[in-house]
């Protein structure tokens, strides 16, 4: 049991030390770039005073290590800085926005999760005849279409010609969970949509995969049913590629949920983040670009500690 | 003559209607890129075949010019993402040792931050022109087409032929350009497919959040935010962009397919 701690405890220790070079990158990414950033921000027609005033608040005048650190310093104690726009500190903006992407993130796993392996069994099932085929050309066509054109097309539908949801998505907190929820159907449906193709196909390579071994043909030749091989021989196998699609795709619904939030005019961190990439409001860029990494590696590595945790033979590497 | 399957042609007629429209844009658009030629929002008829879109102008001729703008930056894009990911990727396959792990590490670094978080992020500090945006674009795809390109070389590096050309003393310029290359064509053409439909969802989503190409030009994910507001008015102008970017991407899928098992049965089906 202690190498299975030990391997864990290397996974994470290989993620921090990645977070740590990807906040370097993001911080080099937007300081060190050509271009002055001061001017990028007032524009061209600034005056050498205004300038030099933002490059001091900015911190623009000191070297570029010692910013880089104290950036970094005051992240760990949770201060993200202040933003350009408004003036006030930036964690106070992101701690509710940040509650409200996990929430809708959270439902669309909910739904997407036991839907995608069900989808997944079924058409493995049914393998080459119209259910896998229905299935298929379903979830080709909504990989084909961008997250926002996805959005529309559902709120055309279901929003304005059928009247059943609503078309923007402002949760508040004297709703019930059933109202909220309700509040955002749309969007739900639409990221449940995008990550259950991809999960979906996943899932479907993976099990078929397993059911190409000697394994299966012999469990087949022994007379037992289909469902039971599926479930009892095949999944136990599938299991950890199974998982790690499913954190992979939860990882990719940290990206469509930018884009799904800023069509449902949804409260969350993605519309925060495109708004202010829009106004160049560096230090709010930095800081969300930061804990959207910071989710995406994590789930990274959660998939890597479940796939030793379900598979034995990962615990004994070669 | 070679016997092409129905799939491919249609394929094939799709993908390569779509180019000459990008190309000859200004002589098929009936109106200017930016004229306005009717009242806000108006129905489809005769003289605006898509109706007009949401300051009055021909929405056919948007889209035609779309497709131009959306179809350029997503061919460039994917162009600079090939040079420089295979090239790099061959690289890496050959020097192996310190080169291929630093290059592999530094990918692995760039991969592990979503690409559109990542351009997003490089986005705000940039002006956002067409160069910016398909150099971004293909810089940050680049690593894919890496990962793939090393993998696949690093399979042919151990060949047989391969180590016959060293033996006669061969350059690293020729392995690669003539031992590596001609070999690793087809999947890499097959994967250029799926990486330009890609570039095409990407402009168009970042044309959408208003980071990408900029007005008065047309791009379909611009269609797609000049003309959201008429949907809840139940005004269907900013779906059509949703039909031309399905349809695009499953030609060019269609394609992608037939290319992949065709090069690869000429070479004695390898399946």
């Amino acid at each position: 049991m202690s190498s299975v701690l030990t391997l864990i405890a290397q996974r994470v220790a290989l993620g921090i030390v990645l977070l740590f070079f990807v906040s370097l990158l993001i911080f080099l990414g937007t300081l060190a770039l050509p271009g002055d950033v001061a001017q990028t921000i007032l524009g061209q027609s600034a005056t050498p005073e205004s300038l030099a005033n933002l490059r001091a608040s900015l911190g623009l005048d000191q070297p570029p290590l010692t910013r880089y650190l104290n950036w970094l310093a005051g992240i760990f104690q949770g201060d993200l800085g202040n933003a350009l726009t408004n003036g006030r500190p930036i964690a106070e903006s992101i701690g509710k926005r940040l509650g409200n992407t996990m929430f809708l993130a959270f439902w669309t796993a909910v739904i997407a999760v036991p839907l995608s392996i069900l989808l997944g069994l079924l058409s493995v099932r049914y393998r080459n005849r119209w259910p896998d085929k229905l299935i298929s050309s379903v979830t080709l066509t909504s990989i084909s279409v961008p997250e926002f054109l996805l959005a529309y097309v559902m709120i055309f539908v279901f929003g304005v010609k059928l009247g059943w949801f609503p078309t923007i998505s402002l949760p508040n907190d004297s709703m019930s969970l059933g109202q909220k929820l309700y509040s955002i159907s749309l969007p739900i449906l639409v990221l449940v949509m995008v990550i259950l193709a991809h999960m979906m196909r996943m899932t479907r390579a993976a099990i078929l995969n397993v059911m190409e071994s000697a394994y299966i043909e012999t469990a087949e030749l022994k007379g037992i049913k289909q469902f039971t091989i599926i479930a009892s021989h095949a999944m136990p196998n599938a299991l950890s590629p199974i998982i790690n699609v499913v954190m992979l795709n939860l990882a990719y619904l940290v990206v469509g949920v930018v884009v799904v939030e800023v069509v449902f005019t949804y409260p969350g961190l993605g519309s925060y983040l495109v708004d202010h990439v829009a106004k160049r409001d560096l230090p709010v860029v930095q800081a969300v670009g930061i804990i959207f990494a910071a989710i995406y590696i994590g789930l990274n590595i959660l998939a890597d500690v479940l796939s030793i945790l379900t598979n034995p033979r990962l615990r004994h590497p070669k | 003559m070679i016997r092409i399957p129905l799939a491919a042609v249609i394929g094939l007629f799709l993908t390569s209607t779509y180019f000459l429209v990008a190309i000859f844009a200004p002589y098929i658009a009936p109106y200017g890129m930016a004229e306005i030629v009717g009242d806000v929002w108006e129905p489809m008829s005769i003289e605006h075949w898509l109706g007009t879109d949401n300051i009055g102008r021909d929405l056919l001729t948007r889209m035609i010019y779309g497709a131009r703008t959306t179809i350029a930056v997503a061919t460039f894009a994917t162009l600079v993402s090939f040079v420089i990911g295979s090239v790099l990727g061959f690289t890496a396959a050959v020097f192996g040792g310190w080169v291929d792990q630093a290059l592999s590490r530094f990918v692995d670094l760039i991969m592990s931050i979503p690409s559109l978080i990542f351009a997003l992020v490089v986005l705000s500090v940039m002006p956002v022109t067409l160069p910016v945006l398909i150099l971004v674009m293909g810089l940050l795809d680049s690593t894919r087409v890496y990962r793939l390109s090393r993998a696949v070389a690093v399979d042919i590096y151990v060949m047989d032929y391969v180590e016959a050309a060293k033996l006669r003393g061969e350059g690293r310029g020729w392995i690669i350009f003539r031992e590596l290359l001609p070999n690793a064509l087809s999947p890499l053409v097959a994967e250029m497919g799926l990486r330009f439909i890609f570039m095409v969802l990407t402009i168009s989503t970042l044309s959408f959040l208003g980071l990408g190409v900029q007005p008065p030009n047309a791009e379909w994910g611009l269609i797609v935010k000049e003309n959201k507001d008429g949907i809840v008015y139940g005004i269907g102008a900013a779906l059509w962009p949703a039909l031309s970017i399905a349809t695009l991407a499953i030609s060019v899928n269609l394609v992608a397919d037939w290319v992949l098992t065709r090069t690869t049965s000429l070479k004695g089906g390898r399946e």
